[in-house]
């Protein structure tokens, strides 16, 4: 026999409660004005950058301000991804499944972050020894 | 109650048969271009990757890049990142208390859509011909 409630059982798991979800908020809030700036800046960094012979591509983010803002773009918006993924993650699964989703979903994202920096960094730094 | 008559009621909407509202059309489409654009990014970031590792893996990401496949991931990523983008504003007035009203709600629809549709044409002029 269960001598909890259902309501003490679902007292506190509210999205606005001791949890997470207001900070959820503001953080997608924060990650999309700051894309609205850095979606512009990326398209015509990256538009520029297709097309070029690899030595090219090597030269081109060897700059600052294409690799900062192929950087930012790629950071803020993975990270924006892997919130944003949660959302429907919470709204279609529930239990374990759910648990396994949200941890594939941050694995993903950051794998794709350090890649892109990784790759950015080499280029980036590898100018300079040279 | 087994005498009543109901062969000839209509029945109540069903989701099958059921128009959805322009509004929530976009809607859904907000979250479904925010997960799809990833695949451009996976592309991009496969690339930059590529460019650091060797001559032989740039080759391929790049054929794979500038492929007719390459540019239906790109050109569909793009599309999905305008559209997420002009969708994503929306939510600032949203958030604001503003644009709420069912007419606002059908017209700034139909403006995501079309601006969306112009904002890529006019990304993909500029990258192959400025």
């Amino acid at each position: 026999m269960r001598y909890i409630t259902p309501r003490k059982a679902a007292m506190g798991l509210g999205a606005a409660g001791p949890s997470t979800g207001t900070q959820h908020h503001w953080t997608m809030t924060v990650t999309s004005v700051a894309l609205v700036v850095l979606t512009p800046a990326f398209l015509l960094v990256i538009g520029r950058a297709i097309g070029l012979p690899r030595e090219g591509v090597l030269v081109y983010f060897s700059q600052p301000y294409p690799a900062i803002v192929t950087a930012l773009f790629l950071i803020v918006g993975m990270y924006h991804f892997v919130k944003g993924t949660r959302i429907m993650i919470d709204d279609y699964l529930d239990h374990t499944e759910r648990k396994v989703a949200i941890i594939f979903s941050e694995m993903f994202g950051w794998a794709v972050i350090a890649a892109a920096v990784y790759a950015l960094a080499r280029m980036a730094l590898s100018a300079v020894i040279v | 109650m087994g005498d009543i008559p109901r062969g000839n009621r209509p029945l109540s909407p069903h989701l099958q048969v059921y128009r959805l509202p322009i509004s929530a059309v976009t809607s859904i489409m907000n979250r479904a271009t925010g997960h799809a654009m990833v695949a451009g990014i996976l592309l991009l970031v496969w690339w930059l990757v590529a460019a650091v590792a060797g001559d032989r893996a740039f080759a391929t990401a790049d054929w794979v890049l500038r492929s007719w496949f390459g540019f239906l991931v790109l050109a569909g990523s793009l599309w999905s990142l305008w559209f997420h983008f002009l969708a994503g504003i929306r939510h600032f007035f949203y958030d604001a208390g503003h644009m709420l009203e069912i007419d606002a709600g059908q017209k700034t629809s139909w403006a995501i859509i079309w601006g969306s549709v112009i904002m890529t044409v006019l990304t993909l002029i500029l990258f192959f011909f400025a």
